[in-house]
């Protein structure tokens, strides 16, 4: 068993149920992987497994990656050059007390979930940039008309002369987004083990496109 | 165009009977209510004014006169609410979206029908 599987995000739509509810879903492209590494307590003081996702094409990773994935040939790497590879996401994900028998160069395909499974998705939320107190941090913002001078601007930060310093943790602007983000206690609707698609119900961080890594919940999630 | 993926669950959920509707067409849609414990049809007609998104989340906006009244009712095309939908008459119209018809009544809103070549 493993803690969990690597993907891509490919989309949302919707799906209905028999009953006539509408579900919204998010495929996830999962795996397959191939387990890259294995920890354990005896080499390396924890036990843990390291995934790498295994993509259709062939893409030039960093030397960090392919010195990583090594020569062998398990990870699909190019005879041309040794950057190219079908690995370019790894993560590695912790093992609570030696309970799985993954070995180096298995493979975690996305049948190792099944309908209604409950999942947590961590991802990297997309990049919003600088963003100001309206967008960050859900400020009301000022009246647009009338003559108002306060748009959306930030408005007091504190008192003057006492403390002299503003607080810290201080809502202010600052960058937003591109941040991991983990979506807890989503419900897997259904699972196709030929294209290795998960459907997730509900939404998940990140762009179409972007990696996620699909762990089995962690807290509650009795439904 | 559509990932692959996502158009394999939209070829897997799609509704398998559904006609080739285009804007302007009149069309009969029936609709399924829930009546206590019973299940009847209820036929909606009117002109297709509008499609809106794509795949499972489509849905038509059907504009009809009733008792002088305009009205618009937007149906999510794959839903099993909407049990069948048929063209009425065809309607021979340029643009996309027939949001001009809510400020016409009468004579002035009706539409051409479109030319069938071999269609």
């Amino acid at each position: 068993m493993s803690p969990g599987i690597l993907g891509k995000k490919i989309g949302m739509t919707q799906i209905f149920r028999a009953d006539g509810q509408v579900v919204p879903v998010t495929l996830v492209k999962a795996g397959p992987c191939v387990v890259v590494q294995r920890k354990t307590p005896a080499t390396d003081g924890y036990d843990a497994v390291q995934l790498g996702l295994i993509e259709s094409r062939k893409t030039i990773t960093n030397k960090a990656i392919a010195g990583h994935l090594g020569s062998e040939n398990v990870f699909q790497a190019d005879k041309n050059s040794h950057l190219k590879t079908n690995v370019k996401f790894v993560k590695e994900l912790r093992l609570n007390g030696g309970s799985s028998e993954l070995k180096k160069g298995d493979r975690v395909l996305a049948e190792s979930f099944k309908a209604n499974d409950m999942v947590d998705v961590v991802g990297t939320s997309k990049g919003r940039g600088f963003a100001s107190l309206v967008k960050r941090h859900n400020f009301g913002g000022g009246p647009a008309t009338h003559g108002s001078m306060f748009n959306r601007a930030a408005g007091s930060i504190g008192a003057s002369s006492f403390p002299s310093r503003v607080f810290p943790g201080m809502r202010m602007a600052g960058h937003m987004g591109d941040a991991q983000v983990t979506v807890r206690n989503l419900q897997i609707v259904q699972v196709d083990p030929e294209t290795n698609v998960l459907m997730v119900k509900g939404a998940i961080p990140g762009p179409n496109g972007g990696y996620v890594v699909v762990k089995p919940a962690k807290k509650g999630g009795a439904r | 165009m559509m990932n692959s993926l996502l158009q394999k669950v939209y070829d897997s959920n799609k509704k398998a009977t559904l006609p080739a509707i285009r804007i302007g067409d009149t069309v009969r849609v029936q609709v399924k209510i829930k009546e206590g414990e019973k299940e009847r049809l209820q036929a909606y007609e009117g002109v297709l004014i509008a499609r809106n998104n794509s795949g499972m989340s489509e849905t038509i906006t059907v504009r009809k006169i009733s008792f002088g009244t305009g009205v618009e009712r937007i149906f999510p095309v794959q839903a099993p609410v909407v049990d069948s939908i048929e063209v009425v008459r065809t309607g021979k119209v340029r643009q996309s979206k027939l949001y001009y018809l809510r400020g016409l009544k009468g004579k002035a809103a009706r539409l051409k029908e479109r030319d069938n070549y071999a269609s």
